[in-house]
């Protein structure tokens, strides 16, 4: 089962890495990052119960937090940058140059 | 035997949600499949008797996160204009071609090894109590690390959102 469960993680971090390259709406970018912390989670699970160990179920804990607080601060931005320019599309927010 | 077919099931179901994510043209949309994909997870999770996570996966990733981002959807209310067409770059379509070439890679590499069957499951692995008991003994300073960044994160949220006296609105 742990190799089946690191496929599926691979893929769905695959598929978020790639809609974070190819999209380019900002809640949308956001999102594939969601996908992608997901199944790194989906990992750290299939690793824990392959060596029967809690500590990695502490690491997704800890990823959750992480999450929670990224895509708080995030959607501030989101707001802010949507209140001042009136757009989501990251390719039109370039003030620096990146 | 029972444990593969709904592990399959799930994961075809993570897979379809996940594509639908990264594909939809309407923000909205993807944020319900979002939400899909996160249940199949947790179910896995569940699987792998990660009982506590697949909970929290469910309160925290598919309640707590995907509230926010729907309200900042609703919040928003993008026109069909504003959503943008997608343009296709060849730096972005290569992009997305070496993820899928690294991905694959990654995969043929994880199925020729061989697992080894987890050995038996002991009593309570994945419970609240065993979790908790781990995460308030070894774990002490991480977890009261995470609380302060989590008040950080509402501090910052709120300061950036926040409009000032006289912003001429």
């Amino acid at each position: 089962m742990t190799g089946e469960t690191l496929v599926l993680s691979i893929l769905l971090f695959g598929i978020g890495a790639a809609g974070f390259v190819v999209r380019r709406n900002a809640i949308i970018v956001l999102m594939s990052v969601e996908l992608m912390l997901n199944a790194a989670n989906l990992a750290f699970i299939a690793f824990s119960r392959q060596h029967m160990d809690v500590t990695g179920h502490i690491y997704v804990f800890m990823i959750m937090t992480v999450a929670a607080a990224e895509a708080a601060v995030a959607l501030a931005i989101v707001v802010l940058i949507f209140r001042a320019r009136r757009a989501v599309n990251l390719d039109e927010i370039n003030l620096m140059k990146g | 035997m029972i444990q593969a077919i709904f592990f399959y099931i799930f994961a075809t179901i993570a897979v379809a949600m996940a594509l639908l994510v990264v594909s939809a043209k309407n923000p909205m949309r993807s944020a319900l499949a979002l939400t899909g994909c996160l249940l199949a997870v947790a179910c896995i999770f569940a699987l792998q008797s990660a009982h506590l996570m697949a909970l929290l996966q469910i309160l925290v990733y598919a309640g707590a996160i995907m509230v926010l981002i729907l309200f900042v959807i609703m919040l928003l209310n993008l026109s069909p204009r504003e959503l943008g067409d997608r343009r296709i770059s060849v730096r972005r379509v290569t992009g997305a071609y070496l993820i899928g070439a690294t991905a694959t890679l990654l995969i043929i590499r994880v199925t020729k090894h061989f697992w080894e069957p987890a050995s038996s499951l002991e009593p309570g692995f994945g419970t609240i109590q065993e979790v908790g008991r781990v995460l308030y003994t070894q774990y002490l300073l991480p977890f009261e690390m995470v609380s302060l960044l989590l008040l950080a994160a509402i501090i910052g949220a709120v300061v950036l959102t926040r409009k000032e006296k006289g912003d001429g609105q």
